[in-house]
């Protein structure tokens, strides 16, 4: 059996630690580059694998945000914390693999909309959940089934939902990485949250309720 | 003439509804028709839900980001960097 994969633990960062990392980056020093990359890769990683879902983009994806950071370190004024700056970097690295996959046919998710009758109305009225949200996020077995219905999602409706529900990039910032007008993001995040509801819901109705 | 709006219109446009981007003319129509539509108020209600829901499960308790970076790929981060410098 292969030995288990060392990992390591982030570690701790106040915004004084990174001054004196900064300073170090542009000096060109080796030790305040291994630093940098020991303290911010697990949160960088944890982002890119997030809008990736694929391990090896995801590595990819982090090898090509420490190159852009050694390349652009130079201009970095600290007007913004550090650790922002690199979680852009990260996620615009991310972006960059992800057009690429964009272009790929994917599923339809028009079952998963709501369905109207003739005169507007809706053809099967919506129930209450039978929980709030707060007491299912209390349990992992539940964050996880949300987790796997977002990552179920097809890749164009899931990347939009989380660039602007978790990372919280606005309409117009996605809409210039993945090359869509505004509108057109506006109307995929409508959808995407509605048809990840459409999964919840068959779970969490009241009707569905033990 | 009927002055609500239809399911279907409060559904497509309830992401801008919740956004506070409608008009206040027809943010009026939303409420009138949510006011009388217990099926429209729980979509909205679960619509909520369903983005405080997704927004949460990818957060790990208490904030911390999963610290889960393999020594190799740390290692390839360095060597590509000395490689550039080269």
């Amino acid at each position: 059996m292969p030995a288990p994969t060392p990992s390591l633990q982030p570690v701790p960062s106040t915004p004084d630690d990174d001054v004196a990392l900064l300073a170090g980056l542009q000096r060109g020093e080796d030790a305040a580059f291994e630093t940098l990359v020991r303290r911010h890769s697990p949160a960088m990683l944890t982002a890119v694998r997030r809008i990736l879902r694929n391990e090896e983009d995801a590595r990819e994806a982090l090898q090509d945000a420490f190159l852009s950071v050694v390349k652009a370190i130079g201009s970095f004024s600290g007007g913004a914390r550090l650790s922002t700056w690199l979680h852009r970097v990260a996620v615009n690295a991310a972006l960059m693999k992800l057009r690429a996959r964009l272009r790929r046919p994917e599923s339809s998710i028009e079952a998963l909309l709501p369905s109207f009758q003739a005169d507007g109305h809706e053809a099967v009225p919506n129930e209450p959940w039978a929980r709030p949200a707060h007491e299912l996020l209390e349990q992992e077995e539940e964050r996880e089934f949300v987790r796997r219905m977002v990552d179920e999602l097809p890749d164009s409706y899931r990347t939009v939902l989380v660039l602007r529900d978790l990372e919280e990039l606005s309409t117009d910032e996605v809409a210039h990485a993945l090359d869509a007008t505004p509108n057109a993001i506006k109307i995929r995040l409508h959808r995407a949250r509605q048809a990840l509801r459409a999964r919840l819901d068959r779970r969490y109705r009241m009707a569905a309720a033990p | 003439m009927d002055p609500s709006i239809t399911c279907r219109e409060l559904i497509g446009f309830l992401a801008d509804y919740l956004d506070g981007a409608l008009p206040p003319a027809q943010r009026g129509e939303f409420d009138r028709h949510l006011a009388i539509c217990p099926s429209c108020v729980n979509y909205l209600e679960t619509y909520k839900a369903t983005i405080r829901l997704g927004k949460s499960a990818f957060c790990e308790p208490g904030g911390a980001p999963p610290g889960d970076v393999p020594e190799e790929l740390i290692a390839a981060i360095l060597a590509a960097r000395r490689k550039g410098g080269d």
